[in-house]
């Protein structure tokens, strides 16, 4: 007994015991840039949706830059939660990951290959933004992205017309028409968080529609303090409408909230596209339409969005860094985005000369929202410390639970000080 | 060996025999002997220093450390106070501030604590005294005790994490068996039986005891066939019925197997896990605090040494039941 329970404990440190033996540091040397021939892919595309898109994208790498890929394919969130020690390990030449602070942390650590070359070629494909969310801390290059997706409302056009709503464009005309929702008897925001990351996407578009982009990312970086004022009314802004949304979120999983919506039951829900469109039947995809989420501050109007933005990096690490190159040279093109969106229907390329005549209505209206857009963030846990986002995610719990002035004052002053211990 | 049951005798002895002693065993060891001798103790306490010893060691050096998992550690450097940027402070020398954070700071720690005794007060109290009703119960010979059997011990069988999946359409709000059986599956007067942080840990609960209790009765059974049947006999002419016979001589004897039991139950509470991952990660009513060492070391969250400090905290907490459980067995074997 004493040794199951001490070796339990114990146990879970060994993992990264061995990693820090086996590690010294990296530094930005550059060990993975050159060699040449076959190469491993280390995918988390492990739906099966999305393999099937990586598999076409690799094929279509392979023919194009004649690099031999070996894919390995490994769960999503297996994936996610062995990137630590998978970097400093024996990694594939190239990985799946996303852009944002998650990427910037890993290359700020030397983990990751520089690959200022690479976009040397591909850079005249993408925009500024894009160019920007794949740059490191360091303002060297370290990701090629594939797609990105919107958070916005959706809605079914056959329960707008019916009922004869129109899509708000301001605060006033949301919170009234989530009111008529509730008169007629509908659900009006669909709503569910027991996976803990999917409210983070609410707290986001308040921060960035009351707040503003520059407000939001200093806060995601402990460039501004979660007690001030302003993420106060964030807060408020979220208890004004939460009367209006599906309660008991905390013990709901999205897809639920999402049949919710399917079944007229709700009236809207505030996802991302990739979730929302892909969990439709293909028979009521055709009703479903979105509006970007209302203005809330006319200074920044709908100005921001959360559009993730997932992608590919080098590790440092991996194996014929230069026939790596390659295969990201090619995927940093349209056509390498138009190969991989063939399957997948509910993401946007990045490409600027895409050629978008095989998109579907959901993603025709995603490129134009997100391209409306002054700027765009990740998504609130991949903005920040992977460790301040679960804080965060936890309180926000709480705040669902109790959208009192006094638990959100308890709430900001709770997140505050764990910020204090996680950056500091 | 033969030599330790001399030595006891009396300490003057002991020094006088000490070496004669001494010399005739090491006579009596061939080379062959001490090989085979060496290779299987030598064998286990490596394995046991390997795997058990340095791993906690390493947890509760790890413990005083602030370091993500990336690059070495460097005990020797104190973690500077802010504003350094926190990926240059690494592998650094912390102090008790992690233990200090998770007391203070740390809001899940408290609750975590809180919830793994409720665990362990449940099942002593309920579920493992369940098992042992089912398993009296069956053991009368009930009409279709065997299919009784089969059923309650179904889910010893499923693991922790299938059962977690089941219950979770049982629970389900809108569309569980349970809220559409009591009539509360509408939109407004849902039970939200896993989300609402009052009521989850208990539901949990629930799914717990139902394979716990079914464990504890399979053990429980096996002990009661072993019963000589000749106590019964006795007891029944005595004129003892049934609640007497169950506590004064069935229980008594039974000593052995409810010491493995209560061993059983106080594991299973403590390494609680499985259930609460499965259902929400071990947020929002149901934290645990080995879910929390999980939460901080495994996955991208990556504070290893806040998270080793939970997993002392979970340690020093498991050895207040191993050390009573050690005490008793070892004080009750010296009589003999």
């Amino acid at each position: 007994m004493l040794k199951g329970i001490a070796g339990a404990a114990g146990l879970a440190a060994t993992p990264a015991l061995i990693a820090a033996c086996s590690s010294s540091g990296g530094g930005g040397a550059k060990k993975g840039s050159t060699g040449s021939g076959d190469i491993t892919f280390g995918s988390n595309y492990s739906d099966p949706s999305t393999k099937g898109a990586f598999a076409t994208l690799t094929q279509q790498a392979t023919s194009a830059t004649s690099v031999k890929i070996n894919v390995n394919t490994v769960d999503h969130n297996t994936f996610q939660n062995n990137i630590t020690s998978y970097l400093q390990g024996t990694p594939d030449s190239l990985c799946t990951w996303f852009a944002g602070y998650r990427m910037q942390y890993f290359a700020a650590q030397g983990l990751l290959a520089q690959i200022d070359d690479v976009w040397d070629k591909i850079g005249s494909n993408f925009n500024d933004a894009t160019k920007s969310l794949s740059k490191g801390l360091d303002g060297h290059y370290y990701f090629v992205p594939i797609y990105n997706y919107p958070w916005v409302v959706f809605y079914n056009k056959s329960t707008f017309s019916s009922k004869g709503y129109s899509v708000p464009t301001t605060w006033d005309q949301f919170t009234a028409l989530a009111q008529q929702m509730k008169k007629d008897g509908l659900i009006p925001i669909a709503f569910a968080d027991k996976d803990l990351w999917p409210a983070l996407g609410t707290f986001d578009i308040l921060n960035l529609r009351i707040n503003g982009y520059d407000f939001h990312m200093q806060l995601m970086q402990n460039k501004a303090q979660y007690t001030d004022p302003k993420v106060t009314e964030v807060f408020k802004h979220w208890a004004e409408i939460l009367p209006y949304c599906q309660s008991g979120a905390n013990g709901r999983i999205w897809q639920d909230a999402a049949k919710a919506l399917e079944n007229k039951q709700a009236g809207m829900m505030f996802q991302g596209s990739n979730q929302v469109a892909a969990n439709y039947s293909a028979a009521n995809l055709a009703d479903l339409d979105f509006f970007p989420y209302p203005a809330i501050n006319p200074d920044f109007g709908q100005d921001y969005m959360d559009a993730p933005a997932d992608g590919f990096i080098m590790p440092n690490k991996g194996k014929n860094g230069g026939s790596a190159k390659k295969v990201l040279e090619y995927i940093g093109t349209g056509p390498a985005e138009v190969a991989y969106l063939k399957t997948d229907k509910w993401d946007v390329g990045l490409a600027q000369n895409i050629d978008t005549s095989g998109y579907n209505a959901i993603q025709k209206k995603s490129a134009q929202a997100i391209a409306a857009c002054k700027n765009v963030a990740q998504f609130g846990d991949r903005d920040t410390d992977p460790a301040m986002a679960a804080a965060l995610e936890a309180l926000i719990q709480k705040f669902i639970d109790d959208p009192s002035d006094s638990n959100i004052s308890s709430i900001q002053k709770s997140a505050a000080d764990q910020a204090k211990t996680i950056f500091g | 060996m033969t030599l330790g049951v001399d030595v006891r005798s009396s300490d003057r002895e002991e020094a006088q025999r000490r070496r004669p002693r001494r010399k005739r065993g090491r006579r009596l060891l061939s080379r062959r002997d001490k090989v085979v001798l060496t290779l299987m103790l030598g064998i286990p306490v490596l394995i046991d220093l390997a795997f058990i010893w340095f791993p906690a060691l390493g947890s509760i050096v790890l413990s005083f450390t602030r370091w993500n998992g990336i690059g070495g550690l460097h005990l020797g450097k104190t973690c500077q106070p802010p504003p350094a940027p926190s990926v240059l402070q690494n592998g650094c020398f912390y102090g008790v501030q992690n233990y200090h954070q998770a007391a203070t700071v740390y809001p899940q720690f408290w609750p975590a604590v809180q919830h793994n005794l409720i665990w362990l007060a449940v099942f002593i109290c309920f579920a493992t005294p369940l098992g042992m009703l089912f398993a009296v119960i069956i053991d009368r010979g009930i009409r279709g005790s065997r299919i009784y059997q089969s059923v309650l011990f179904l889910p010893v069988m499923l693991s922790l994490a299938l059962i977690g999946i089941v219950w979770e359409f049982m629970y389900s709000q809108n569309l569980g068996l349970i809220n559409t059986v009591i009539g509360r599956n509408g939109n407004s007067n849902a039970i939200d039986w896993l989300g609402n942080p009052h009521l989850n840990l208990w539901a949990v609960l629930v799914e717990a005891t139902w394979r716990q209790a079914g464990y504890v009765m399979v053990l429980y059974l096996a002990g009661l066939k072993a019963v000589d049947p000749s106590l019964r006999e006795a007891a029944t002419i005595d004129g003892a019925n049934a609640w007497q016979m169950f506590w004064r001589v069935i229980f008594p004897v039974l000593k052995p197997i409810n010491i493995v039991i209560l061993v059983v139950t106080v594991i299973e509470s403590l390494r609680a896990f499985d259930l609460v991952y499965i259902t929400n990660h071990g947020s929002n009513g149901l934290e645990l605090l080995s879910v929390l060492v999980t939460n901080n070391i495994v996955g991208e969250i990556s504070r290893i040494g806040f998270g080793s400090a939970l997993g002392v905290v979970l340690l020093v907490i498991s050895i207040v039941p191993i050390s009573i459980f050690l005490y008793q067995t070892f004080r009750r074997e010296e009589p003999r």
